[in-house]
């Protein structure tokens, strides 16, 4: 039998509303509501993440002041703090959170193609995440390793957290790994299989290429961190030696020989680079979208657009063991990686140029959602020529291990993501609830963020050119250390502070804003099919009775000849307003 | 129309930072100035983008920015910009790579002539051999490792025999001479980085990396453990001492080979008891104690940490410091030991003597102290017996007045100050963490809760080497 679209079998397909509060809003397989769920534990975990990183910096601030911060204390804030951020924040944020919301509703789908599997998969996230915080609650409290979980210290004595929460830490992983390969084999797809009439994947708009790329990034990646999680449980729990060579632990001999601390790094890193893709992609894709918005432009060079997510995406694998110059691999491994990590700049400045170009000769409205484009465009220029010094092996040899990195790192995977998920959520606000923010609390909110955030990371670039190492509890008596680095390190303190206490501001308005006044269905003028459902915010099954069919790309904006300056997908063609078609590039 | 104004005065600001502030690379000292080259290669490169992009990105936003009337230029593509955009993306990419991977050529290219040097990391210390006379390390194994064999040093070979064994945090160099520095961990990563040599490498246990320079500036500088290695990773420090090659042999010359170590005589006890006469007026006859006399037990603990401190003590590192007047006492005494082979009989003989529970004299909040005594644990052991690889001497069962007064004298700078204490520097940033006079007392009570007869079982097979 000849395979059918999903989209010519809408009819076959019955929708079963549910009734009751349970099937709508807690066992829910309505990919907006799982959507909801995914975003609200993912941002109630980062809170936990940045209180966290609070306690951090009263250390580095004004160390040994506070006695519920000892050495063990410390590095599991470390820990804790840098593996919800990375993990079940920004990639469940963005996959689970944007990916759910947006790809059914952006590809004109009905739903996600395995509701179910989609239902559980949130489940199993959640699960994951009250494992992580139960070691919170364990003898000896959760792993202190740093959140690369390096072996052999972090199955050891020495290192906090060693006996129970290392082990709850790889199983959380492990369940997170599970949760994610349901939800992300949906959304392949959802993308692949069931977008509407007319919508190719050349008039796919960023967003959904951004996650799309990124979900089959997460699902090639995801399987090293697994295997390596389960290596390591093995070596902890029933003395295998994959990684546990024969060493002293606390004045003994160990039980374990031959294995290679190394083993583990390529398998962590092997997720861990692409795993930085799994969160910009997105980031790439959705802030492409809101800038040609809010422009009122189309974004500048789409097709070149795609290509560089995909090349990225593709890259991105061959590039892990610029992670680990200095980590006793051959070093002449230093010469291939060096060269594909620099390559990468290309596709990624490219990127960023086209961002650029969107606002040339625009029309750029600067609401909020556009400041925090705009701060995301800084903020990632910045992060991303840091990231030259790092992929450059020689550049990298004084900075690696210095407080460059953590600078760079949260610059380029921390503000850059986080501005863009800011900007995201105020942009989609209105169709998610249905009503409008308050936008002189976002632009404040804005404000204290964006420049709050520089004045945070741009100093801990010299900490670290100054020779500052990170991950250390304090500094002592240091003799290449000047007193003035410490009174940088107070300053630090505060913006992250204020910065922390700034974030009030964005919830007290999205919560205030629940109550406030209602939004138009499409308040910016939008062109993707998520602003054109029937109802108001959408409902279950999205599109009522019948699925909407795509004529264009996603940025016919300021079409001349046309009478409105948006022209949306689902509009069929009007004489005298031909945009332009990526299907078709030369008319 | 802000945020383009704030953009421009980020840029500003940034590049202020840049030249103004005070933080930038210590002086180099080493040949790698080229690493420094390259460096600033990649600061022109990519302060140039960073600045024409964002003044770009400042002009749009000044100039586009809604008006009313104003619609924007439809222009989805433009291919021969974004030809010409990756082109000098490219050329850009190139300068600094280029030079780049040229200069790691050097860094992966170690010098036929140059020495080698072994740093041995532990957690948390470091430790050093030389290969001695034949240029050869001799063969090692973590399971050979003991207090007696501290490197783990393998006697059946003889290539060992003249390895130099620096069982110090302490390394010193010759100038101006290519070394390789052989790494090798004990336990956990480390990474051996000392900033002024602008290089760095982990230490990988099961394997051996390297990594080497020419040392060009005199001087000292402090290691730096720079991969996370546990809970007292900040504490992981090392020295290494540039000098004339003639110093630099003398310094060695200082240190036992392999061979001298293993040939060293049987400490004499009897001959220490001798010795001991002066010490029983304090510490009693049986080395129990007495506070009245401000002098502890001394029976129970490791000798190679009673060594060490007697040492200390004769050197002046110890007992230096008119604030504590106690020390400078016991330092006079310590002064009657003659040489190192009285020291050893000396802790020989207190080795010898009934370790005698004591009565405990500090009261505390014992739960409190458990939750301090977690950044002890490490270290010190569970039941505070001291752990010989960790350098950390028995905490529980001694002389609990003593412990607070000397965890006082740590916090407070009395003790671990001098430079030549490199293990009680350690300590001392440890004890920065007790900032409350009560913690003192709380931490020694639940010491005081550690059982003595476990203690005992602990210790059985340890004590003496």
């Amino acid at each position: 039998m000849a395979y059918v679209a999903i989209a010519d079998r809408d009819h076959e397909h019955e929708l079963h509303d549910p009734h009751t509060f349970i099937t709508k809003y807690v066992w829910s397989q309505d990919h907006k509501v799982i959507a909801i769920q995914y975003s609200l534990t993912a941002i109630f975990v980062g809170v936990i993440a940045l209180l966290l990183s609070g306690m951090m910096r009263l250390q580095l601030a004004f160390p040994d002041s506070f006695s519920f911060i000892a050495p063990q204390d410390y590095y599991q804030f470390v820990t804790i703090h840098g593996m919800i951020m990375v993990i079940y924040l920004l990639t469940a944020l963005f996959l689970g959170g944007f990916g759910n919301y947006l790809i059914p509703l952006m590809c004109g789908s009905r739903d996600m193609v395995f509701p179910f599997m989609n239902m559980l998969s949130y489940w199993v996230y959640l699960l994951s995440v009250i494992i992580l915080l139960t070691s919170f609650f364990v003898p000896g409290g959760p792993t202190g390793a740093g959140w690369t979980l390096y072996p052999p210290q972090a199955v050891m004595q020495g290192t906090p957290g060693s006996s129970w929460g290392i082990i709850l830490m790889l199983v959380s992983l492990g369940v997170f790994i599970v949760a994610f390969t349901m939800g992300g084999l949906n959304y392949v797809t959802t993308v692949l299989q069931a977008r509407c009439k007319g919508m190719t994947l050349m008039r796919m708009p960023l967003s959904v290429w951004g996650i799309f790329i990124a979900t089959i990034l997460g699902l090639l990646a995801f399987p090293a961190l697994l295997v390596s999680a389960i290596m390591m449980t093995l070596d902890a729990t029933i003395g295998t030696s994959f990684f546990m060579p024969a060493v002293l632990e606390a004045g003994m001999q160990n039980d374990h020989e031959g294995g290679s601390p190394i083993l583990f790094q390529h398998l962590f890193w092997f997720f861990g680079h692409p795993e930085v893709y799994i969160v910009a992609l997105p980031a790439f894709g959705l802030v492409s979208d809101i800038l040609a918005c809010h422009a009122r432009k189309n974004i500048f060079g789409y097709r070149q657009m795609v290509w560089a997510i995909v090349a990225i995406g593709g890259l991105s694998f061959i590039v892990w063991a610029h992670h680990m110059y200095v980590s006793g691999m051959d070093p002449y491994f230093g010469f291939f990686f060096a060269t594909t990590t620099l390559i990468i700049a290309v596709p990624t400045a490219i990127k960023v140029y086209n961002w650029v170009l969107t606002l040339y000769e625009g029309d750029i409205h600067l609401r909020v959602p556009m400041l925090f484009c705009i701060g995301f465009i800084f903020t990632f220029i910045h992060g991303g020529l840091t990231g030259l010094f790092l992929g450059n092996v020689v550049v990298d040899l004084p900075l690696s291990d210095t407080y460059f990195v953590v600078g760079h790192f949260h610059m380029v995977m921390g503000v850059s993501p986080v501005l863009v998920v800011f900007a995201a959520i105020y942009h989609w606000y209105p169709k998610i609830t249905g009503k409008m923010y308050n936008e002189t609390m976002g632009k404040w909110h804005f404000w204290f963020t964006f420049l709050g955030a520089y004045s945070i990371y741009l100093p801990m670039h010299y900490l670290g050119i100054l020779g500052v190492p990170r991950r250390y509890f304090s500094y002592g008596p240091t003799e290449f250390i000047p007193e003035s680095a410490q009174a940088m390190n107070v300053g630090i303190t505060y913006s992250a502070l204020f910065v922390a206490a700034a974030q009030i501001l964005f919830f007290v308005n999205m919560f205030m804003s629940l109550r406030g006044k209602k939004s138009d269905p499409n308040p910016w003028g939008a062109t993707t099919l998520e602003w054109r459902t029937p109802q108001h915010p959408p409902k279950h099954g999205n599109w009522g009775p019948s699925l909407p069919t795509v004529y264009r790309w996603a940025y016919d904006y300021s079409v001349p000849g046309a009478a409105k300056d948006f022209i949306s997908q689902d509009e069929p063609a009007a004489p005298g307003a031909e945009g332009f078609d990526p299907e078709h590039p030369n008319g | 129309m802000f945020v383009a104004i704030v953009v421009v005065l980020l840029v500003i600001g940034s590049l202020i930072f840049h030249f103004a502030s005070p933080w930038w690379f210590t002086p180099i000292a080493s040949n790698w100035n080229m690493i420094d080259t390259t460096v600033d290669i990649t600061f022109w490169v990519t302060g140039i983008v960073f600045v024409l992009l964002n003044l770009f990105l400042a002009w749009c936003v000044l100039n586009f920015r809604h008006k009313k009337g104003r619609k924007a230029h439809y222009e989805p593509e433009n291919k021969k910009l974004e030809i010409w955009l990756t082109g000098i993306t490219t050329v850009g990419v190139v300068a600094m790579l280029a030079p780049g991977l040229i200069v790691w050529g050097d860094v992966v290219t170690v010098p036929d002539d140059a020495m080698e040097v072994e740093a041995v990391g532990q957690q948390w210390h470091w430790t050093f051999r030389y290969p001695g006379n034949d240029g050869d390390f001799g063969d090692v194994d973590p399971r050979l490792i003991s207090v007696a064999n501290p490197f783990g040093m393998d006697p059946d070979d003889p290539a060992g025999a003249d390895d130099v064994l620096v069982y110090s945090p302490e390394m010193h160099l010759p100038i101006d001479r290519p070394v390789k520095v052989l790494l090798r961990s004990k336990d956990v990563l480390h990474n051996f980085a000392v900033p002024q040599f602008r290089t760095k490498m982990d230490l990988v246990p099961g394997m051996v990396t390297y990594q080497w320079f020419i040392p060009t500036v005199e001087g000292s500088y402090e290691i730096m453990c720079e991969e996370l290695c546990g809970m007292a990773h900040h504490t992981m420090r090392g020295e290494v001492v540039v000098e004339q090659q003639a110093d630099f042999e003398d310094w060695l010359g200082s240190y036992p080979t392999y061979a001298e170590v293993l040939a060293r005589a049987e400490p004499d006890a009897e001959a220490g008891k001798m010795s001991y006469m002066a010490c029983a007026a304090c510490h009693g006859q049986n080395g129990e104690g007495n506070p009245a006399l401000n002098a502890p037990k001394l029976t129970g603990l490791d000798s190679w940490y009673l060594k060490r401190q007697l040492q200390h003590y004769k050197s002046g590192v110890r007992g230096s410091d008119p604030a504590d007047a106690l020390g400078m006492q016991m330092r006079g005494m310590a002064m009657t030991l003659v040489n190192e082979a009285a020291i050893d009989n000396v802790v020989a003989y207190i080795g010898t003597l009934p370790d005698v529970p004591v009565v405990a004299t500090i009261e505390g909040n014992v739960d409190r102290g458990r939750d301090l005594y977690q950044t002890c644990v490490n270290c010190h052991g569970a039941q505070g017996q001291g752990i010989w690889a960790m350098n950390a001497p028995r905490a529980a069962g001694m002389s609990d007045w003593y412990t607070a007064n000397q965890l006082r004298n740590f916090r407070d700078g009395l003790r671990g100050a001098n430079p030549d204490d490199r293990y009680g520097r350690q300590m001392a940033q440890m004890a920065q963490m007790l900032n409350e006079e009560a913690e003192i007392n709380d931490l020694v009570a639940y010491m005081n809760t550690l059982g003595q007869t476990q203690l005992a079982d602990a210790n059985a097979g340890r004590r003496f080497e």
